[in-house]
């Protein structure tokens, strides 16, 4: 699970989609990978406004991460700076977790993930 | 000739032995490939961009959406087949990998992706699964969640084999239902190569309208929900229970949780005292 699918998946469980402490999910025991991937410096200047940038700080925090920045880089910022590109690729695209759980602050359900798949399948009854 | 739809539950039918033969069979790759290829040219992306793949089995139409020459794509999958999903670890795709049951929902945050993908998996959701959930709920949790995770003028496009007319009409008409701009486009119809794509797109800004995209296409039936949302509201009565189902249905759809319509959804209230 790459941490910039994870600054966009929510809990699926019904009862919590009106809750705001049901996102993000919360990183436990994480083990991470970190993959060599192509740099695509369009596609990241086009997610970068769909980013969540507290919860993404959260997500690093929660991880043990450098700090990042307080807010996020600006376009203008991303087209002219190689270096803030590449460390945005790293996080988001080439850090992964391989194992580990992802926790709802809402309702506590716990996601396993296993050689880096999340499990989102749900008992019925949480539908 | 017998449909395993019909049968068996798709996690139970893609089990090791079928999941293989999307790794060993060359036949099954190059319809894979190209009809991945069809799909990604209706999408028509103009950069790389962050691309949904529904029923993303063992990653065939993934790693053709991350090749240069398709797009340097980023996406993610979602399968509710261990077996093929293994396939796809071992293929080793650059893709994300979850394993999820679309008809329980897409589980992102809205304007998510910019696009999605579907290549032969969504008529599994017309087939029962279990006693709690109905063909119809799973359709309707499926196209409202991929609606709310596409961004405004995104698009989505499903190829996908209904069993019967019946079925293709269930499918298009709930994603109508979920807020969709709807066409269907049939490749070579009448012969036994042919195959259906479902086109979604939704609304929001010009030029993302279904009609251009498939305007001039042979063998396309544009299915518009606006118009036809308008022409309703003009006769459901402000406050009735019609109307108010339709407002729901308006919530969901933007992603907001509402009660479940009930036998007394827009009943009058008696005073009790
Ligand atoms: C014919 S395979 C196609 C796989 C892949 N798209 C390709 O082109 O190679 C259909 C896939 O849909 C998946 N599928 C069926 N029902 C599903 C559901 N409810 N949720 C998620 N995936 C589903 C199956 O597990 C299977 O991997």
């Amino acid at each position: 699970m790459k941490i910039l699918s994870l600054n966009f998946l929510t809990c699926a469980v019904k009862a919590c989609k009106t809750s705001p402490n049901s996102y993000p999910l919360h990183p436990k025991d994480a083990e991470l990978v970190q993959d060599e991937l192509g740099l695509k410096p369009e596609m990241i200047i086009s997610v970068l406004p769909r980013i969540d940038w507290e919860a993404l700080k959260s997500t690093c925090s929660e991880l043990g991460f450098p700090a990042l920045p307080e807010a996020a880089p600006t376009k203008e910022e991303l087209e002219n700076d190689e270096k803030i590109l590449k460390d945005l690729h790293h996080l988001l695209l080439e850090t992964s977790i391989s194992e580990g759980k992802l926790v709802c602050g809402n309702c506590g359900h716990e996601y396993a993930i296993k050689e880096g798949i999340a499990n989102f399948l749900l008992p019925g009854h949480l539908v | 000739m017998s449909r395993p739809e019909d049968d068996l539950a798709a996690d139970i039918h893609y089990d090791d032995v079928e999941a293989r033969k999307y790794t060993t069979s060359s036949r099954i790759q190059n319809i894979q490939a190209s009809m991945t290829h069809r799909a990604l040219e209706l999408l028509d992306l103009s950069h790389p961009s962050f691309i949904l793949d529904i029923g993303c089995g063992s990653g065939l139409s993934g790693e053709i959406l991350s090749s240069e020459e398709g797009g340097s794509h980023v996406w993610v999958g979602m399968d509710v087949s261990p077996s093929m999903l293994d396939i796809a670890l071992q293929r080793d795709v650059e893709g994300d990998l979850m394993l999820a049951d679309i008809g329980q929902g897409v589980p992102f945050r809205a304007g998510t992706f910019d696009a999605a993908i579907s290549i032969s998996a969504i008529q599994w959701l017309c087939s029962a699964v279990d006693s709690e959930s109905s063909p119809a709920g799973r359709l309707t949790r499926f196209f409202n969640g991929l609606y709310a995770s596409l961004k405004r003028g995104g698009r989505a496009v499903c190829q996908f084999y209904p069993k019967n007319d019946q079925q293709k009409k269930m499918i298009t008409e709930a994603a109508v239902k979920a807020g969709f701009g709807a066409g269907l486009l049939e490749d070579d119809p009448d012969t036994k190569n042919h195959k259906l794509y479902l086109v979604l797109t939704v609304g929001g800004t010009q030029g993302s309208d279904i009609t251009n995209v498939v305007d001039g296409m042979d063998g396309v039936d544009v299915m518009d929900a606006r118009k036809k949302i308008k022409a309703e509201n003009g006769t459901v009565k402000k406050g009735s229970k019609a109307w108010i189902v339709k407002k729901k249905e308006q919530m969901e759809r933007k992603g907001k949780v509402v009660k479940s319509t009930s036998k007394y959804t827009g009943r009058k209230r008696k005073h009790l005292f």
